[in-house]
């Protein structure tokens, strides 16, 4: 690998966080127009037009916050929580295949970080990560329901990851690989993983918004039963981290469901209209957004449509039902590629 | 028990088909509920910039009236005060003194006059009870203030302003 390849990397990496930052920061815009929508309010509309500097006035509020840090805490891990959470939300990024490849000066660049074999792996090692940040910041906290918040969180997270595995099993089996850029390569034109695996979609994005901490499984932070949760003792930006670390941790999961399931940067005839391959790439990473800003919206969406479930009734809906479906949905599989191929 | 309004609805709790277990059917619903709102039409008022119309019988701040000449109404009689459930009205009278007959109607007025507008519930009975078409609530909204005693409105506030300005 030579210095230039390095380089490329490098830039692909800073733009690749950029990105994300960008969109996390907007996805609260988002996230509050959106439920003034659904509510037939108008929403944040004070900074700037239609308040599109919101998200900054935001930023600039929690950056000039005051900073508690309880004495009973145990200072060093109360502020590495925030800091994993937001850390492992952003190295999910890496493996994800943005596009095909750009040719510029010679050099063909392709927009991924790294290509490993085992992405698909990669990417569930990361999420599940995650959870100790929120884990980290609760036990810190030396207060119980900041703690009753993070064991919820970690149990959630541990009880779908089993399901979420399992249904991306049977994704597996079709797609004969681990790599991220081949299973987005294979979902050429219209060939996407859905019309082969809905019942496994089903079961990834229940299981992805329990992943994501999202409504309708947002247990983790109840206001009612937990003042809060997990970051009841937080304030200022420590509080932005975990609440940003959740819009990028969505972002990525939509840009995992994106790829997994519907086509990645794919989009139909993207080779049949006879343009430069470099434009092709670029449409391909548009339509690539574009199905991750549905899927943010879907997250949005549906938080402004359901109500949170019950404990009992999330741990019954993870292990009675989940897992066994995701298992008859493996074993399904395996009988149609027995019979049918 | 006999319904006494024949409106009473005896519910029946049947248990669930197929369909409402597996709760898809009805997220979608759901989901189509929510989303036929996003396109329609905002129902809020954009409120410094737009206000919103009040109707006709809206009770805001009172307002002490004067008569044709501009003479204050309010002979002090107290029935407002009296007829307050909220009690937050209080007055002290005086005796009108000679070269005082343009600024006050009758031979007493209240020399001060005060309502307090955090005890008041702006029911409208001062303006039912005043035998003198003296006070009326056809004012705006009570504006915000920081400080407690700043809701004691005095006469300041309260009366209307001099007919020749």
């Amino acid at each position: 690998m030579g210095t230039t390849d390095i380089l490329i990397k490098f830039a692909l990496i800073v733009i690749i966080f950029l990105v994300s930052l960008l969109i996390a920061m907007y996805s609260t815009y988002a996230e509050r127009k959106i439920a003034a929508f659904l509510q037939d309010r108008v929403g944040p509309n004070r900074a700037g037009p239609f308040g599109i500097l919101q998200p900054l006035a935001d930023g600039a509020k929690m950056f000039m916050k005051e900073e508690i840090i309880p004495t009973t805490s145990n200072g060093f891990l109360f502020i590495v929580g925030p800091s994993l959470a937001i850390m492992t939300a952003c190295i999910g990024s890496a493996v994800i295949p943005w596009g095909e490849t750009l040719v510029i000066g010679g050099h063909r660049i392709p927009l991924q970080v790294t290509d490993i074999n085992v992405g698909v792996l990669y990417i569930f090692g990361v999420v599940s990560l995650g959870v100790y940040g929120i884990m980290i910041g609760g036990w810190a906290s030396n207060n119980k329901y900041s703690l009753l918040g993070a064991i919820r969180a970690a149990s959630q997270n541990i009880s779908y990851e089993i399901a979420m595995g399992l249904s991306i099993i049977a994704l597996l089996m079709t797609t004969g690989t681990l790599s991220l850029k081949e299973i987005a390569a294979q979902q050429h034109g219209w060939h996407w993983n859905i019309v082969y695996q809905p019942l496994g979609f089903l079961i990834f994005i229940v299981c992805a918004f329990a992943e994501t901490n999202r409504a309708p499984f947002d247990l983790p932070e109840c206001e009612t039963e937990l003042i809060g949760g997990y970051h009841t003792e937080y304030s200022s930006m420590k509080l932005g981290f975990y609440l940003f670390a959740e819009y990028i941790n969505m972002f990525i999961s939509s840009a995992v469901m994106a790829t997994l399931y519907f086509g990645g940067y794919n989009f139909p005839y993207m080779h049949h209209l006879g343009l430069a391959e470099n434009w092709v790439t670029i449409l391909g990473v548009v339509a690539l957004f574009i199905k991750i800003f549905f899927f943010i919206f879907f997250f949005m969406w549906v938080r402004w449509t359901l109500p949170r479930f019950r404990y009992d009734q999330l741990m019954d809906l993870g292990w009675k039902t989940l897992i066994p479906l995701a298992i008859a949905n493996i074993v399904i599989t395996g009988i149609v590629m027995t019979f049918i191929k | 028990m006999e319904s006494l309004t024949g409106k009473r609805k005896i519910i029946e709790s049947k248990p669930l088909n197929f369909w409402e277990r597996i709760y898809l059917p009805a997220i979608l619903r759901g989901l189509s509920i929510t989303i036929k709102h996003f396109f329609r039409k905002d129902v809020t008022v954009r409120y410094p910039e737009q206000k919103r119309e009040f109707s006709e019988n809206f009770r805001g701040m009172h307002s002490l009236k004067r008569d044709e000449h501009g003479r204050e109404r309010c002979t002090a009689c107290g029935l407002c005060a009296l007829s307050c459930p909220a009690e937050a009205i209080t007055m002290i009278s005086a005796e009108r003194k000679p070269g005082e007959e343009n600024l006050y109607r009758e031979e007493k007025y209240a020399a001060v006059y005060e309502i307090n507008m955090l005890r008041c519930i702006f029911c409208g009975l001062c303006e039912e009870a005043c035998p003198k078409e003296a006070i009326y609530l056809d004012g705006d909204i009570v504006p915000a203030d920081y400080l407690r005693k700043d809701f004691i409105y005095g006469k300041d506030k309260l009366v209307e302003a001099p007919l020749n300005q």
